[in-house]
């Protein structure tokens, strides 16, 4: 699905994988209001072309690409449902603004999806979980996070021998009608649900044995630390914050068709 | 004093039909290596439990009779309290690893306690190092193998310098290379660091040889206890459903037919060919 | 008859598990898989009943190649039984799931109910026949495991890694199974590293490693030499170990069984001369 090929993570190492996953989020988290601060499309195109350069030096054009066009579909939905509801409640007429604005709507929509996907694209998942538990969060959370990342491909394997199982005692997955299918993977969901009953059980065992609990003042192995590009991104967060907000109320924004 | 000490330790879990563990009083002194086998059901898990607290607090139920380990009462105590004296190992690797760096885990229970930066990572180094996994330590545990893991798992527990370290059946998922490996790991942490190790096996052909101590269980119930040439020699440890080494069994078939072996019952091959090559050596 | 005729096989990630590995498993045989883990076992043992299809080369099954035929039907003949029950186990009593094939194969329902009864007492697991399976200990739900895929009956049966947890006596009890099976005439293939337990069947042995068969033969020559046992990571049985010590003084390096080297050994000091 190439929507969430713009989610996973790449091993490799750029300026932007080693920022603080922190002040990423709050970089993007920014992004996200200014976005909605405009519905113009000249600001918003401009927000978009901006995530370009992040892009390219995180060497992650390619996937970035591919969310690009898995979120094309949904953009293309916007689109249409916001033409067609002006048009119809604005008395049928089609103009230039109308198409317009309803591009911007778009754009947003896009700006929103790829600001997020490249901070997924660019955050490991024990980076992602190591900022989590240096913020604020209960240590629970982070740990639960970090805990289903790590099962996650041990799951997966084990669906897959469960299914192998069953199928080795003639379960017949692709077979019947659709009720029957949902039917056919009772075999395969219980064994699944039982054995993650099960970890979880064998897993709290391990967390008690090593003094899971003993203090609320956890310490850590690893630090986060701010280095200078973190300290530049959050200048370059400032910068275009202040800079959306005095534009909007102060600097009034030509549409295309004015300019032409 | 001996450093774990049980009298009549007796626990139901919840909900059960009869006790897992019926009047249980055994000694084990500080340094020893000791080895608990029993059938499959004997009791041997639960008595693992008893040791670090997870029984009675993690799992409920009532455990009657006293128990001490390493001084503390651990009915009085809590497991968090428990863990900085006894490290606990379990069966399944993968279920005992839940960071997404081998150190990372390996830091976890030091975290856990407070323990300062600086202090976790010279401490986590060290574990690393003791169990030959130091070059692992930024791989993710999905990745390496059974054998790997496992020595991870005791490297976690090893780094927060407990007086005990017990194993319940750490080798059952993996190939006898690998238990091999594990056990050299083990039986060096007693030998060289003093940890009293309590080891859960039935592979008795690999680990009889590392024991000083044999406890026998069977029933929920302690029906040998001591020196493991000994109990490994009787027909009746073998007639409970042991699987005694075959150098063992070897050994008495041999010396039935009047074969002039030592009187020392041998626990390994090592130990019966070198017995047999003395045996044998042509007359002169 | 089971073939297979240099069978290459890549999972999806691209990782090759099987390099060419030619096989023939004959009706009746008994035959252990040994290796490392990642040796390609497991990977092998799947093509037998279609789950995994080679990538290059054929498998054969009874004549059928296994690429023109679905996992269900190569399943009738073929039974699998998976290292970990709790993967099969989901019925609501022992019963049910000894059932479950012999519903999926469309079998009448007096049938399965004799069927039913017959694993379950061939297995003593009558006693539980109406209980919930996920309330059995560890070994009985293995029976039940077990049970499940004998009740349909299959010419041939592959157990992957059947010793691992089990105590002396439930591996003892494994083996007599074993043996009862073979004079049923039944083809047995079993996955394992368990050596001991390989040298006390002594049957025909496949050493794997890296994706191919390093060695063949029975069992006893297999499991005595050393230089092909390294390479594969898997350890002399005690038997041999010993008697890999006596060389010097003439033994014969290949015995594994407990008996015969009780006899020689005895031999040897009657005739106080060296064998």
């Amino acid at each position: 699905m190439s929507v969430f090929d713009g989610l996973k993570f790449r091993k490799v190492y750029s300026p932007i994988h080693n920022l603080d996953p922190r002040i990423k989020f709050v970089y993007v988290i920014s992004i996200f209001v200014v976005a909605i601060i405009f519905y113009q499309i000249i600001p918003l195109l401009l927000l978009f072309l901006l995530q370009i350069p992040f892009v390219l030096l995180a060497r992650v054009q390619r996937q970035w690409l591919r969310s690009l066009r898995g979120a094309a579909f949904f953009a293309l939905l916007i689109f249409v449902i916001n033409v067609g509801t002006t048009f119809f409640t604005s008395g049928y007429s089609l103009t230039a603004p109308i198409i317009e604005s309803a591009a911007a709507l778009t754009l947003r929509f896009v700006v929103l999806v790829e600001s997020f996907s490249v901070f997924f694209l660019t955050t490991s998942p024990d980076h992602l979980g190591l900022a989590l538990e240096e913020s604020r969060v209960p240590y629970e959370f982070a740990f639960a996070f970090t805990t289903a990342v790590r099962f996650v491909p041990v799951l997966a394997e084990e669906a897959q021998t469960i299914m192998d199982a069953q199928k080795a005692r003639g379960l017949e997955l692709e077979k019947g009608g659709l009720l029957k299918r949902i039917r056919n993977y009772v075999p395969v969901l219980i064994p699944l649900i039982v054995s993650a009953i099960r970890r979880s059980l064998e897993l709290a065992e391990a967390m008690e044995s090593r003094a899971w609990g003993a203090t609320k003042k956890r310490t850590n192995l690893y630090a986060l630390k701010l280095h200078r590009g973190d300290y530049a991104l959050i200048i370059i967060t400032v910068g275009i914050l202040a800079a959306s907000v005095y534009i909007r109320l102060f600097v009034p924004i030509p549409t295309i068709a004015q300019l032409i | 004093m001996a450093i774990i000490e049980t009298k009549n330790l007796s626990y139901t879990y919840p909900g059960a039909s009869k006790p897992s563990i019926l009047d249980v009083s055994i000694k084990v002194e500080k340094g020893e290596f000791v080895l608990i086998t029993g059938p499959s059901g004997c009791g041997k898990t639960t008595l693992c439990r008893t040791f670090n607290g997870l029984v009675p607090h993690f799992y409920q139920g009532e455990l009657k009779g006293e128990i001490s380990v390493a001084g503390i009462d651990t009915l009085k105590h809590n497991t968090y309290e428990m863990a900085k004296h006894v490290g606990l190992v379990f069966q399944n690797p993968e279920n005992q690893l839940f960071a997404l760096s081998v150190e990372k885990d390996v830091a976890f229970g030091l975290e856990n306690i407070g323990v300062p930066r600086a202090e976790i990572r010279k401490k986590v180094d060290w574990a690393l190092n003791q169990t030959g996994i130091y070059d692992l330590r930024e791989r993710s545990p999905h990745e390496i193998s059974g054998g790997q893991q496992q020595r991870v798992a005791i490297a976690s527990v090893l780094a927060m310098e407990p007086e005990i370290i017990v194993l319940d059946e750490p080798t059952s998922f993996l190939d006898p290379l690998s238990a091999e490996k594990i056990f050299d790991v083990i039986y060096d942490l007693n030998k060289n660091q003093g940890i009293t190790v309590i080891l859960v096996e039935h592979r008795l052909d690999l680990t009889a040889k590392y024991a000083s101590h044999l406890i026998v269980m069977d029933e929920g119930k302690v029906r040998f206890e001591g020196d493991p040439r000994e109990i490994l020699s009787s027909e009746e440890t073998r007639l409970i459903g042991v699987g005694i080494p075959k150098a063992t069994l070897l050994y008495q078939m041999l010396k039935k037919q009047g074969l002039n072996l030592s009187d020392t019952t041998p626990l390994s091959s090592e130990e019966l060919a070198d017995q047999l090559l003395e045996a044998l050596k042509p007359n002169d | 008859m089971i073939e297979a005729q240099n069978v290459h096989f890549s999972y999806a990630n691209k990782v090759e598990a099987l390099k060419g590995v030619s096989l023939t498993i004959k009706d009746g045989e008994f035959l252990a898989i040994m290796g490392q883990n990642g040796a390609g076992k497991s990977t092998l043992v799947k093509q037998f009943n279609g789950l995994l299809k080679p990538t290059t080369g054929k498998v054969l099954v009874d004549g059928v190649e296994t690429t023109k035929t679905s996992v269900a039907s190569l399943a009738r003949n073929v039974g699998f039984v998976f290292q970990n029950p709790d993967h099969q186990l989901f019925s609501e009593t022992v019963e049910d799931e000894i059932g479950f094939a012999l519903k999926n194969f469309g079998f009448e329902h007096k049938v399965i109910e004799e069927r039913v009864t017959w694993a379950l007492n061939l297995l003593s697991l009558t006693q539980y026949r109406k209980t919930s399976p996920f309330l059995l200990s560890g070994g009985e739900r293995k029976r039940v495991a077990l049970a499940s895929v004998l009740a349909w009956d299959p010419k041939t049966l592959i157990l992957d890694e059947p010793t691992i947890g089990q105590d002396h006596e439930q591996k003892e009890i494994l083996r007599q199974f074993i043996l009862q099976m073979q004079t049923q005439n039944k083809t047995v293939v079993i996955v394992t590293h368990d050596v001991e337990f390989v040298a006390e069947c002594n049957p025909r042995v496949v050493l794997m490693k890296d994706g191919n068969i390093v060695a063949e033969g029975v069992g006893k020559d297999i499991l005595t030499n050393p230089t092909v046992l390294a390479e594969s990571s898997i350890v002399l049985p005690q038997i041999a170990q010993i008697f890999m010590k006596l060389a010097p003084l003439g033994f014969p390096k290949n015995i594994i069984d407990i008996y015969e080297a009780k006899d020689i050994i005895l031999k040897a000091k009657e005739n106080k001369v060296q064998p």
